[in-house]
């Protein structure tokens, strides 16, 4: 629901980037999107195309690194791939962890193409 | 805070910087810039900017986050009504997509209330927050609630600046909730279960399970029971109120201040700007160097 606020902040951030480094076109853009993000990476996908629009990031390719769910567990000294509402120790099963991964939103990487004869 | 240091390395993605990772390649003739930076920094920088402001002025800001209809509203009503005697200022900013029925309901009580209406937009952002700011006289406030959009999804991703992050669960909408939507609960600082007066007459709500689905995500919040009709509970709610303001308080003699306990990558990713042209040298990156 609100992928498209996020893709026309995401938008921002790579107009800036290219600018920054004298681009013409913005040819793709790496993210890595964890499930505890709550953003859906298939309804970033739709929105893209529509925040892209007449910007220099306009048809550029949008992959993204899905990102798993990890817990560590401190007493086991482990850490344990799990569900998203499950973040119990996939050894002992306690609720007292460490969340180590699954929540990120994180733009990685940009690639940008200048002028040909740069 | 450090923008160069290479503390925002961690294990899960530094893969991305060595000189051999997937992504170091670059195909030719174009330029890769690693940022590693949240898709959300502009809201989180607002956000910052927000807070540092609430903590200028002495002002704990709280969001309310929750399902529509779970009693935002009427929490805050109960509230306006216990602090009635108290030394204590309340301001409040409400979020709904039309209409000014809410804050209408808290003028009624005397209290300031800007009403934000977003529209079609299905949460706050932290643009929206810092320009109802403007509207309010924070010199003589001491709790601002922000009253988020009524939905169990989006408002969870967007930081507004606020100190504490407080989850309602009315007893109508079932114990799986935080089962169900798991990153609305695990932002949780507290959960408040609503409408506990309706507990005797529901015969599939227990307490006691949606307090274990929360704990399912490794949360340690606070979960107390209330009924902003019947009052049950709202001592044990000031209370906690009181502690955060203290608690507050002394963080900011302490030239610090207070944060959801769920921070969003960009507080924990700090910017950090990579620039490699394609096809040329490779490089390590020797941060942290030990001797």
């Amino acid at each position: 629901m609100h992928e498209l606020s996020i893709c026309q902040e995401l938008i921002e951030q790579v107009e800036q980037i290219a600018s920054e480094h004298n681009a013409v076109k913005v040819t793709d853009i790496y993210l890595t999107i964890g499930p505890l993000s709550g953003v859906e990476p298939h309804l970033l996908k739709q929105a893209f195309p529509m925040a892209a629009a007449e910007t220099i990031a306009e048809n550029s390719k949008l992959t993204i690194d899905k990102s798993s769910v990890k817990v560590y567990c401190e007493s086991c000294n482990k850490e344990t791939v799990v569900a998203a509402n499950k973040l119990l120790c996939g050894e002992c099963g306690t609720w007292q962890t460490e969340l180590r991964g699954g929540d990120e939103m994180i733009l990685q990487r940009v690639v940008l193409e200048n002028r040909s004869n740069d | 805070m450090c923008d160069t240091c290479g503390c925002n390395i961690t294990s899960g993605n530094e893969y991305l910087i060595q000189p051999d990772g997937k992504l170091a390649l670059t195909e030719d003739g174009k330029q890769a810039v690693t940022v590693l930076k949240s898709l959300l920094s502009e809201n989180d920088r607002q956000a910052q900017h927000n807070r540092d402001h609430f903590d200028r002025h002495n002002v704990l800001s709280i969001n309310l986050m929750s399902s529509p209809g779970s009693g935002k509203t009427a929490l805050l009503e109960a509230t306006i009504k216990a602090l009635k005697d108290s030394e204590l200022s309340i301001a409040v900013i409400e979020g709904d997509l039309e209409t000014e029925n809410d804050a209408e309901r808290i003028r009624a009580h005397g209290v300031p209330a800007i009403q934000i209406a977003t529209g079609s937009a299905c949460h706050l952002d932290a643009h929206m927050v810092h320009d109802a700011l403007h509207q309010l006289d924070l010199d003589n406030t001491d709790i601002l609630f922000i009253e988020n959009v009524g939905n169990l999804v989006c408002p969870a991703s967007f930081d507004l600046g606020h100190h504490h992050n407080i989850t309602l669960l009315s007893t109508t909408e079932g114990d799986d909730k935080p089962e169900k939507y798991p990153v609305m609960f695990r932002a949780a600082d507290l959960m408040l279960i609503t409408k506990c007066d309706l507990l005797q007459v529901l015969d599939d709500f227990s307490t006691e399970k949606a307090k274990r689905h929360l704990r399912e995500l490794a949360s340690s919040a606070p979960v107390f029971n209330l009924s902003a009709k019947s009052g049950e509970g709202i001592e044990q709610w000031l209370e906690w109120l009181n502690s955060s303001i203290q608690n507050h308080q002394s963080q900011l003699k302490n030239h610090k201040s207070i944060h959801p306990s769920i921070q969003s990558d960009g507080v924990k990713f700090h910017q950090v700007t990579e620039h490699t042209h394609g096809h040329s040298h490779t490089h390590s990156h020797p941060h942290h160097e030990h001797n």
